[in-house]
């Protein structure tokens, strides 16, 4: 028998106790990694952002479209390997709950851009050919069982009509931070007809994306695109594609922090909770602990019996919370329209937190006990009634 | 080996209750000879167990020196004491103080796991020393299924497994019912005479004290 099995023993000892402690600590860690998960799912697409992108969109706000002439502009910048542009569509498919970015891109230089969209050179080409053609990222084409040759209705709404493409391509995430949820299509299409219906919204761009050589240049680069339209009606403001999405959810900040604080919140609580449980097995043991001294048993024996059945507690509290956590932000992922919230995984980062904290939280629940145990003389603690 | 295996020294013994130091020993001086069962008697609160303690290492003493096997145990620090008492001291408690949650063999092994005895050795010993008690049988029965002297006799066991210096007993009759008492006097005589055990026993019981060579009795704090 060794020490670990006295451990061990001695966790088990209040069957009850400790299963609701430690079903406790696995919903306070499902919490914690849910709530995580949801911070970092907002983060992500900034650092999931490229470095060698940089967004130019109207100065005075991102919903003013910019003309469609600029193009040719900035293309002549020094440092600009490649620029695309596009049009946020709106619209509705079947109803307002099946949400998902549409897009009016083009599609000659999009994917050149955006490298991390993965096509099959075939249906690229068919994508390129096709004017009433679009692409869907594979995450929606499996949430809505699209298929190459299928049809997508859209009611517009800031392009009005009813709009209708046919899917020649899906596209795939080259890495699990890309989003699989956007559906793209000419922005010639959309733009013929505005030409058509109405003619004073031809032309217009939403945003353009310059894609560049030199990372160390992008402030310069912004700076001389900038400068090219500074004294007219459509000013431009240029920043890194990550600045420009950070900016974009700098209105949650308010609400990230929030649910930051209150996953902390939820540390707090399971140390109460493991810590009262440490108390009440301690108190029940401070004459076990005195016959041990006895016996000859040292403080460092006696620390590594509670803090071991602490630390056996919040490890058990934290595979179970864990484990708890997949099938949550599996069902959350599913529940929640795939455009909100492009990825919602687990990262290792919120694995290693969850662990680290409720492995910290084991720690601290044992320090009263241990402390009191070794603080106990062994002639008081035999006198102990437990 | 030398004759006198306990040498206390003009011991005194005070505790304090908030701020009233409460004497319990009063200078007193006691020799043990190796092999010896003696018997402590007195009146509740006359000091006898504290000087067990104090002769145990598990307490200290305000004044005086207890030299037990020639160590001045009264001068060692915790660490060092707690080292001596694996040693040298086989405790016997009134309430046998098992560990609830472990079996008959792994209370008697306790003690050997702080020895660098390999899991066979260990095994050896506790199952010798389990049958010297006559709970050969019983090896894997935890406290609750035992009866109250069958767990005296496991603590008994517990106390000698690492083959100490001395054994000490608190009252270990105290809550056992005459039968069982008898038994466990009987085993306590069979290691002091059989087995050579230098013997301390605290008792109330004439009985019990029937069974030691030599009973001191104490009263308020002075031995008699």
């Amino acid at each position: 028998m060794r020490i670990l099995k006295l451990v061990f023993k001695n966790s088990l000892r209040h069957k009850l106790r400790t299963s609701l402690t430690i079903l406790g600590l696995s919903i306070a860690v499902m919490a914690f990694g849910v709530l995580r998960t949801v911070v970092e799912m907002w983060y992500a697409g900034v650092d999931a952002s490229a470095i060698n992108r940089l967004i130019t969109r109207q100065a005075v706000s991102f919903i003013f479209p910019l003309p469609y002439s600029y193009r040719e502009q900035i293309t002549k910048i020094p440092g600009a390997e490649n620029i695309t542009y596009a049009n946020w569509f709106g619209g509705t498919y079947i109803d307002k709950n099946k949400f998902f970015a549409r897009m009016a891109v083009d599609p000659e230089t999009f994917f050149d851009v955006y490298p991390e969209f993965l096509l099959d050179s075939k249906e690229f080409e068919t994508f390129k050919k096709e004017r009433n053609s679009c692409v869907v990222g594979a995450e929606i084409a499996k949430q809505y069982g699209f298929k190459i040759g299928d049809i997508v209705p859209l009611e517009g709404d800031i392009y009005p009509g009813k709009w209708e493409f046919v899917v020649r391509g899906i596209y795939k995430p080259r890495e699990q931070s890309t989003d699989a949820t956007q559906m793209l299509f000419h922005w010639s299409a959309v733009d013929e007809r505005m030409k058509i219906e109405m003619p004073t919204r031809a032309g217009e761009v939403g945003w353009y994306i310059v894609k560049i050589k030199d990372t160390q240049q992008a402030g310069i680069i912004s700076e001389q695109i900038d400068a090219l339209f500074k004294n007219s009606p459509n000013a431009t403001k240029t920043e890194t594609e990550r600045a420009f999405t950070q900016s974009f959810i700098s209105g949650l900040n308010s609400l990230l922090t929030a649910i930051n604080f209150v996953s902390f919140v939820i540390i707090g609580i399971i140390m109460l909770v493991l810590g009262y449980t440490m108390i009440m097995s301690a108190r029940e043991r401070i004459r076990e602990y005195a016959v041990l001294k006895t016996l000859g048993f040292s403080a460092g024996h006696l620390v590594g019996l509670i803090l071991g059945e602490s630390l056996l507690i919040a490890a058990l509290g934290a595979c179970a919370g864990i484990l708890l956590t997949y099938p949550v932000v599996a069902t959350i992922a599913a529940l929640v329209p795939k455009g909100f919230i492009p990825f919602f995984y687990i990262t290792p980062t919120t694995l290693i937190l969850a662990t680290t904290a409720a492995l910290c939280v084991g720690l601290a629940a044992s320090i009263f006990p241990i402390q009191r145990a070794l603080a106990t003389k062994i002639v008081d603690g035999l006198r102990h009634i437990g | 080996m030398p004759n006198t295996i306990i040498k206390v020294q003009s011991v005194s013994k005070s505790y304090w209750r908030d701020s009233i130091e409460v004497p319990v020993l009063n200078d007193i001086s006691l020799d043990v000879q190796n092999g010896e069962f003696i018997g402590l008697m007195g009146p509740s609160g006359s000091g006898k167990t504290t000087l067990l303690n104090l002769i145990a290492g598990i307490d200290r003493p305000s004044k005086g020196n207890i030299i037990v096997d020639g160590t001045d145990i009264a001068g060692l620090n915790e660490s060092t004491l707690a080292k001596w008492r694996s040693q040298h001291i086989g405790f016997v408690f009134q309430f046998y103080n098992l560990i609830p949650v472990l079996t008959a063999f792994e209370n008697v092994e306790l003690p050997l796991l702080l020895t660098a005895l390999s899991k066979a050795e260990r095994k050896k010993h506790v199952e010798l020393v389990l049958n010297v008690v006559g709970l050969g049988d019983r090896m894997y029965h935890y406290p609750k299924q035992l009866s109250g002297g069958q767990e005296q006799r496991v603590a008994i066991a517990r106390a000698i497994v690492t083959d100490p210096t001395l054994l000490v007993a608190d009252e270990p009759t105290g809550d056992l019912d005459k039968h069982s008492a008898e038994e466990i006097l009987l085993l306590l005589d069979r290691l002091n005479k059989e087995f050579k055990k230098t013997i301390v026993m605290v008792t109330h019981d004439p009985r019990a004290a029937e069974r030691a060579h030599i009973v001191r009795h104490l009263d308020k704090g002075e031995l008699t």
